[in-house]
């Protein structure tokens, strides 16, 4: 039996038409898009056809596309980029404690360099509080980073809200929007922000290759120093194959995310009533109307997530987890501990996360394997017999 | 990432379950770090007759737990006391570097077990919620800080966020 894929956030297989464009541009090209001569123009042509491509999935100008090597490459460059470039006027930079580590790790960069950093709560549900973001804007603040969309709970955030307040009070907006783009959609236009982060392999291009937006006239320094490419803001030969990849990805989201969002809905939704029918004391986590059409995050209580997973994994069901003992790290998910879950129900939370294979099958295949898997590790717990004693 | 010993011990855990009349309980862990193990000893001519385990845990804490219960049974007291952190981990063929502390909570419930039963024989009476909530305040409130600023730490990161110092990986508890 084929394995039921369900961690499309680690990494989506590629779209056939992705492959078919990547083979067919290895096949055919190899010159470098800075040089001047046939070789040079067939590689630029096919550059600026992908700038154009994942420019109309965002509703951005080409021009304001900037091809990075990862979605944290390309929130490394907005954040530093932007600390960089205002150092004269500011050192203060606005977040929030659930961003992604990409995020997270900048700023503690910044922090040695002198920067100050404020990171704002969340409520329950994962949401920033525009006003708050307000209430903690001071003359030196330079920059206002946001997830557009949670990597641990799917929670959309309010930016248009909070962007609008960075736009009056003349501070730069930066969203990471990594798990946004290409599955619901995003207009920068429309969200009215200066930065934003995009990857490839969050919708079926291929890992290794990511954008950011850069609005024209924000100051953002470059964060690899070199040559002339990508408009001297990130210099550096292009990984052309996999950027001609991220550009059909592109595409082919705009296209077909008209039918790929009802699907997705209806399969999260399936599998969420599902669990909760079948499996007592769970929490599904993150805001139940502002959520990901794709990710469903469950904390299963009196269990931990990674002995959940590798029961899983031996029904050939690949899911991911959050939990402390999993990803090697000492404490539970941050993002969840801000939400307020105790420390104990965050360790047993699952991540699903669903594609364009996703079928009603693998969902009530999970529905069917994953009951027993509890029942059988909660007789294990020492946490659920103290709860449960008679 | 885990050995095969690691897995068919985690699968097919071994002497899971309670002793309702147990002569020793230990309960070691921290739900902050992501383990509770409690171990039930029944102790016959100073030999452990019979074991039992319940976890909490990742699959190492599982496989860790079924392991030492293996190793104990039959053993004399004072055997069973010298069963080390690092003998558990060996027996499972190995355990990845950031999943060694799981080994230290089995041998560390083993012990507390005996250490029970021990001190039930000379008349001391321990009152296991009390120890049980008094271990999770303390330790899980160390272990999650920065050892050199003392601010608290999100994540194990490879430099503290605020001193900018470098922190081992290290588990030791």
């Amino acid at each position: 039996m084929s394995v039921i894929y369900l961690d499309h956030l680690s990494g989506t297989p590629l779209h056939p038409k992705v492959k078919e464009a990547m083979i067919q541009h290895i096949n055919t090209i190899f010159g470098n898009p800075v040089s001047d001569h046939r070789l040079g123009r067939q590689a630029a042509q096919a550059l600026e056809e992908a700038r154009q491509q994942v420019a109309d999935l965002i509703n951005a100008e080409p021009k304001e596309i900037v091809f990075e090597s990862c979605g944290t490459e390309s929130v490394n460059h907005a954040i530093k980029g932007v600390a960089i470039g205002l150092r004269e006027k500011g050192r203060r930079i606005i977040t929030t404690n659930i961003e992604h580590k990409s995020v997270l790790n900048s700023l503690r960069t910044l922090r040695l360099l002198d920067y100050q950093v404020t990171s704002l709560d969340v409520d329950s549900y994962g949401l920033v509080d525009p006003a708050q973001v307000e209430k903690a804007i001071t003359p030196d603040t330079i920059l206002i980073s946001v997830m557009l969309a949670n990597n641990e709970i799917g929670t959309i955030e309010p930016i248009a809200d909070i962007a609008r307040i960075a736009r009056k009070h003349k501070v730069v907006m930066h969203t990471d929007a990594v798990d946004a783009v290409g599955i619901i959609p995003v207009d920068v236009k429309g969200l009215g922000v200066d930065l934003l982060s995009l990857a490839a392999n969050q919708f079926y291009g291929p890992p290794g290759v990511g954008a950011l937006y850069v609005r024209k006239g924000t100051p953002v320094w470059p964060l690899l120093d070199g040559g002339v490419q990508e408009n001297r803001r990130r210099a550096g030969t292009e990984n052309l194959i996999g950027i001609v990849g991220l550009g059909v990805a592109a595409e082919m989201a705009r296209l077909e995310m008209a039918e790929r969002l009802p699907r997705l809905k209806a399969l999260r939704d399936r599998l969420k009533e599902g669990l909760l029918a079948r499996i007592p004391e769970i929490v599904i986590n993150g805001h139940p109307e502002y959520h990901l059409p794709h990710l469903l995050s469950v904390s299963i209580k009196y269990v931990e997530g990674e002995s959940l997973m590798l029961m899983l994994d031996d029904e050939d069901i690949a899911v991911a987890t959050r939990s402390a003992c999993a990803s090697g790290s000492l404490r539970a998910s941050h993002v969840l501990i801000a939400t307020g879950l105790d420390f104990a129900t965050a360790q047993g939370t699952l991540l699903f996360s669903l594609g364009r294979d996703t079928t009603e099958e693998h969902i009530d295949r999970v529905l069917e394997v994953l009951p027993p898997i509890v029942e059988n590790l909660r007789a294990m717990s020492p946490l659920y017999r103290k709860e449960h004693a008679v | 990432m885990y050995s095969e010993i690691v897995m068919d011990h985690f699968r097919n855990p071994r002497n899971v379950g309670e002793l309702p009349d147990a002569d020793g309980v230990g309960e070691v862990g921290n739900p902050m770090c992501g383990d509770i193990m409690n171990v039930y000893i029944k102790v016959q001519d100073n030999r452990i007759a019979d074991i039992r385990f319940k976890t909490f845990g990742c699959g190492a804490a599982i496989a860790v737990s079924s392991m030492i219960t293996e190793m104990a049974k039959g053993k004399t007291l004072d055997e069973a006391m010298k069963i080390s952190n690092k003998d558990v981990a060996e027996a499972l063929g190995g355990l990845p570097q950031n999943k060694l502390h799981c080994s230290n909570l089995g041998a560390d419930a083993l012990h507390a077990a005996i250490k029970n039963y021990l001190d039930r024989k000379a008349g001391k009476v321990p009152d296991l919620e009390k120890e049980r909530e008094e271990h999770l305040a303390g330790k899980g409130g160390e272990a999650c800080y920065c050892p050199y600023c003392s601010r608290e730490m999100a994540e194990e990161a490879p430099f503290c966020l605020f001193c900018g110092a470098e922190i081992s990986h290290e588990h030791d508890h």
